[in-house]
């Protein structure tokens, strides 16, 4: 049976050191570790979906309020985060494209460039938490939000409705921040290994998995972006 | 091991799809739809989602059949967490 999986394991275990003895194959290695990969980001649609769905319930009761607080968000700054993540998604499937093929120096190249795209755009979100400090927009005892609700001038903000905006922008916003900061320090162990040239077309796993989980972040940031700061900009 | 090798210009030709949605999604804001505003904006966040999931995620391609499962799951136990969570919010000034 020269295509059975014990024949196939013999054959590769001995040409591949990255092969794991309880595994048949380099492909059903990959695959375990892919479809791992895919159960966590199922549990991580259950983390943020909760907090989209605390977002849809409030947007619903307190509509003028929120649409007052997605107002004064800065949308160039917010769009040019989105390109900038966008950029960062297209190095990260070039890094596992360049290993497939075993270009080792463009892997680390596209690797290095992927972290300074998840650096400016912490950079750029660190701008915008700045801003919301020095205008007072930041929920707690120093929260400030004059105005009126858009579209009704007679109608003033709610203090309190508008601070549950602004903490479901910070919780949502932070918590995407964090997971782009833990995604960094990801790619800053597989860079090491990169230089050591460890990933090849027979071994390209925590490249591949690693740009799954900064897919799944950008994703996040696809719907956080115009819920937050772009569906109340018309009025 | 036989993976799919997506080609350089399926990478490129796709962020530039990412990126046109961007441009898009924010122009579309700018203009009075409605109740149409969130439901557009919603629809270029989802192609744009579904095009990096398909691609850049490799699903499309995807050698393990159970992967496809998960995600499937996934979306239904979420789509069931807003479906049933709002059904309950948006109804409760009906009596």
């Amino acid at each position: 049976m020269p295509n059975s999986p014990v024949a196939t394991a013999n054959h590769e275990v001995r040409d591949n050191p990255a092969l794991l003895h309880h595994f048949a194959s380099e492909q059903q290695q990959k695959d375990a570790a892919s479809l791992g990969m895919w159960v966590f980001l199922a549990t991580e649609i259950m983390f943020f979906g909760g907090m989209f769905c605390a977002y849809l319930v409030y947007r619903y009761w307190y509509f003028g309020d929120f649409g007052a607080g997605s107002q004064s968000l800065n949308v160039i700054l917010g769009g040019t985060n989105t390109a900038v993540l966008i950029c960062s998604s297209l190095t990260v499937a070039l890094a596992v494209r360049a290993a497939q093929l075993g270009k080792q120096t463009t892997v680390v190249v596209c690797l290095i460039l992927t972290m300074l795209f998840g650096l400016v755009f912490l950079g750029i979100k660190g701008v915008e938490y700045h801003d919301k400090f020095v205008e007072h927009h930041v929920p707690g005892a120093s929260f400030h939000f004059p105005g009126h609700i858009p579209s009704h001038p007679d109608i003033p903000i709610n203090q309190q409705h508008a601070q549950i905006f602004f903490s479901l922008y910070f919780i949502m916003t932070g918590l995407h921040a964090l997971h782009m900061i833990v995604g960094l320090g990801l790619f800053s162990v597989i860079t090491y290994y990169a230089i050591r040239k460890r990933y090849g077309p027979h071994y390209y796993t925590p490249v591949e998995i690693a740009g799954l989980y900064w897919h799944f972040v950008d994703i996040i940031w696809i719907y956080l972006f115009p819920l937050l700061y772009l569906i109340d900009r018309h009025k | 091991m036989s993976e799919h090798v997506s080609s350089l210009k399926l990478y490129i030709g796709i962020w530039l799809a990412l990126l046109a949605g961007t441009l898009l999604t924010v122009i579309a804001a700018g203009i009075d739809l409605g109740p149409f505003n969130a439901v557009v904006a919603l629809t270029i966040a989802t192609i744009k989602a579904t095009l990096v999931v398909l691609f850049f995620m490799h699903v499309k391609y995807a050698h393990e059949k159970l992967t496809k499962v998960v995600i499937i799951s996934a979306l239904f136990w979420l789509a069931i967490l807003l479906a049933l969570s709002m059904a309950d919010y948006t109804t409760r000034l009906w009596s």
